[in-house]
């Protein structure tokens, strides 16, 4: 819970993780893969202030403690959204995993949620899997690394058949939120491998599920937008928009949240830290703290209010995934949270 | 402002961090003319996605020409997992403006720290294709990509010379009814010409100025307003790529700059031009 001015915040992080990135989980022969993925995520982290800068071999390896502090004690968070990411090519028991997640999220009654994974190639033994997953972590979300590499393979798109295979049994199973993280491959490696238009028509085909675009399509922002505008069921996850850009370009920041109110608003939009790319104590009060520059530059972007922000920060996700907003929390502007928690069971944890 | 744009700013000023032996040719002396031809070609080379010259966004490191005709470049980029298509692209084509200059022998462009550098290196040397490069990964060259990124381009360079119009009070319909040769001369003005040309689109003084990026076909003045939302969104978002890219780079290599890297900050990169037109 954040608290500022006397008004209370419901905090739901949409997008964390618990990795293992150290050397005793590189794969032999993939360890210059396992170490460049990690490096890249640790530059990331210095686009954030300095003071939160970690060593790179904290930043590998974190324990369920420093988790925990960084995220629920003193980051504010109510609920975080573990969203899985296995490179199992790379890293042997996966970067981090449904399992991982849960096994350390277990001890934490009520402060996590489970999504869980699949790869459009895996064929019918990931669908099972998927199966045994949901039933076992009640997951109600996947988040799906179109460019992870399989078996000589560099990546897919949602469009392709065995793609429509998983998002029938998702929705079938109950798994309505599918957050899609773009990446640097796909085949054929010919084509620009960050483009949203498969969102798009998965979108159109499976209106009962909700697609969540991670860190907004970036670096494709302004195909994102202009889709998502056109989508009732496309949202935007704000991971890597506020930890990439609010102390690194704050003008940048100031210009792509404007564009976000514009094409997506504010209903659309949910809060991720990216954790542990970035702490997520930086990132809500900045945010929190955040209003659009009364300059001529900004003057036809959309405002945001508390009450937007509020929805950014928690209650758009608490929605998604039927999480229970305690009463005083809801805050006055927002009677859609009412009314899902009046039908919907809460979110099992 | 953050650290690291005032330590990618140092780049300008040609000050040099811990890996200055990789970076002969900008010694205090000053480069020597062949090296100084060198890099006035890798100025035209750019990132496709974030249209600037890879100069300037710090990814040329070293760049050294023998007295016998031979050129070697050395690039880096910001991520070991940078989109290897785009890579490829930089790396050929700093090959191709190397090569294309007289008196060169021998060309070598070499891409350090990524995930794909020994096949894009050995397919850039072998003047091999993107297709064969990758073999069995890519089913079609690059020209595609390349010119979904010039359209970008031209959408964000209609809105860098459309935006300070309307702000100086030209109405909608004035703007509807202007031509390539109605813009007030800038960099922006003249960068937009350019990449229009590059695309084959209309780039003659009495073009319209505001077109379809993909088919060239004038904009009505219906269609105006979305259009130019549309131009500004493409605007911002690749200016906030290139901010992320900058940070990146500048992280992972521990604030050294680049052989004439500059940042333009946040202001509008059409005004702040490396002057690539210039070089040309």
């Amino acid at each position: 819970m954040y608290q500022k001015d006397g008004e209370k915040y419901f905090v739901v992080d949409g997008h964390l993780h618990y990795w293992n990135a150290a050397p005793d989980n590189w794969v032999p022969g993939a360890e210059q893969y396992a170490k460049g993925w990690i490096e890249c995520f640790h530059a990331y982290q210095g686009l954030g202030p300095p003071e939160t800068h970690w060593s790179i071999e904290h930043f590998q390896k974190y324990s369920e403690d420093d988790l925990m502090k960084d995220v629920f004690e003193d980051g504010y968070v109510d609920v975080a959204i573990f969203q899985p990411t296995y490179l199992k090519e790379w890293y042997k028991e996966g970067f981090n995993t449904t399992e991982r997640n849960a096994l350390m999220g277990e001890r934490h009654p009520g402060k996590f949620v489970y999504n869980t994974r699949w790869d459009a190639r895996d064929g019918d033994s990931g669908i099972e899997q998927l199966r045994r997953n949901v039933d076992r972590f009640g997951s109600k979300g996947c988040k799906l690394y179109t460019a992870e590499w399989n078996a000589g393979s560099r990546g897919y798109k949602l469009t392709d058949p065995g793609a429509y295979r998983y998002l029938e049994v998702c929705q079938e199973l109950g798994v309505k939120n599918i957050h899609v993280h773009k990446g640097p491959t796909i085949w054929p490696l010919d084509k620009d491998a960050f483009d949203v238009a498969d969102v798009d028509h998965v979108a159109t085909d499976f209106p009962e599920l909700n697609f969540i675009v991670e860190h907004v399509g970036l670096p494709r922002i302004e195909d994102f937008c202009f889709m998502a505008t056109q989508e009732p069921n496309v949202y935007a996850g704000l991971a890597v928009v506020i930890g990439g850009l609010m102390h690194a370009r704050p003008q940048f920041f100031n210009k792509v949240m404007g564009e976000l109110l514009f094409w997506v608003g504010e209903d659309k939009i949910l809060f991720g830290s990216d954790y542990a790319i970035w702490e997520p104590k930086w990132q809500v009060e900045g945010f929190m703290n955040w209003e659009m520059p009364d300059r001529e530059e900004y003057a036809d972007y959309p405002r945001l209010n508390n009450d937007g922000k509020r929805k950014i920060l928690g209650l758009n996700a608490a929605k998604l995934y039927d999480i229970e907003v305690p009463a005083e929390l809801q805050g006055p502007g927002t009677p859609g949270a009412h009314e899902v928690l009046g039908e919907a069971s809460p979110q099992r944890v | 402002m953050s650290a690291p744009a005032t330590s990618a700013s140092r780049g300008a000023t040609g000050s040099r961090g811990a890996r200055g032996g990789n970076t002969p040719s900008a010694g205090a002396a000053g480069p020597d003319p062949g090296t100084s031809r060198m890099l006035a070609a890798l100025d035209t080379v750019r990132d496709p996605e974030l249209d600037e010259p890879i100069t300037s966004l710090g990814f040329v490191t070293s760049c050294r020409l023998s007295a016998a005709g031979d050129a070697q470049v050395r690039l880096r980029l910001p991520t070991y997992f940078c989109a290897p298509n785009f890579a490829f692209l930089m790396v050929a084509d700093a090959y191709d403006a190397v090569a294309a200059l007289p008196g060169i022998r021998r060309t070598e462009v070499v891409l350090e720290d990524h995930f794909a550098s020994d096949v894009i290196n050995g397919g850039v040397a072998a003047r091999a294709g993107f297709v064969q490069t990758f073999d069995g990964e890519a089913v079609s060259e690059l020209d595609g990509l390349r010119a979904g990124f010039l359209r970008k381009a031209v959408m964000a360079g209609t809105d860098q010379v459309c935006r300070p119009l309307l702000a100086g009070g030209t109405t909608l319909a004035e703007l509807a009814g202007m031509t390539l040769g109605d813009l007030p001369e800038s960099r922006a003005a003249a960068r937009l010409l350019q990449r229009r040309a590059e695309l084959g689109l209309p780039s003659a003084d009495d073009s319209p100025l505001l077109i379809d990026p993909a088919t060239g076909a004038r904009v009505s003045e219906d269609a105006m307003p979305l259009h130019l939302r549309r131009a500004r969104t493409t605007a911002i978002s690749i200016d906030a790529n290139a901010g992320v890219c900058r940070g990146m780079l500048a992280h992972r290599y521990n604030h050294t700059p680049g052989l004439r890297q500059q940042d333009p900050g946040e202001q509008d990169p059409g005004e702040q031009d490396p002057g690539e037109e210039e070089q040309q």
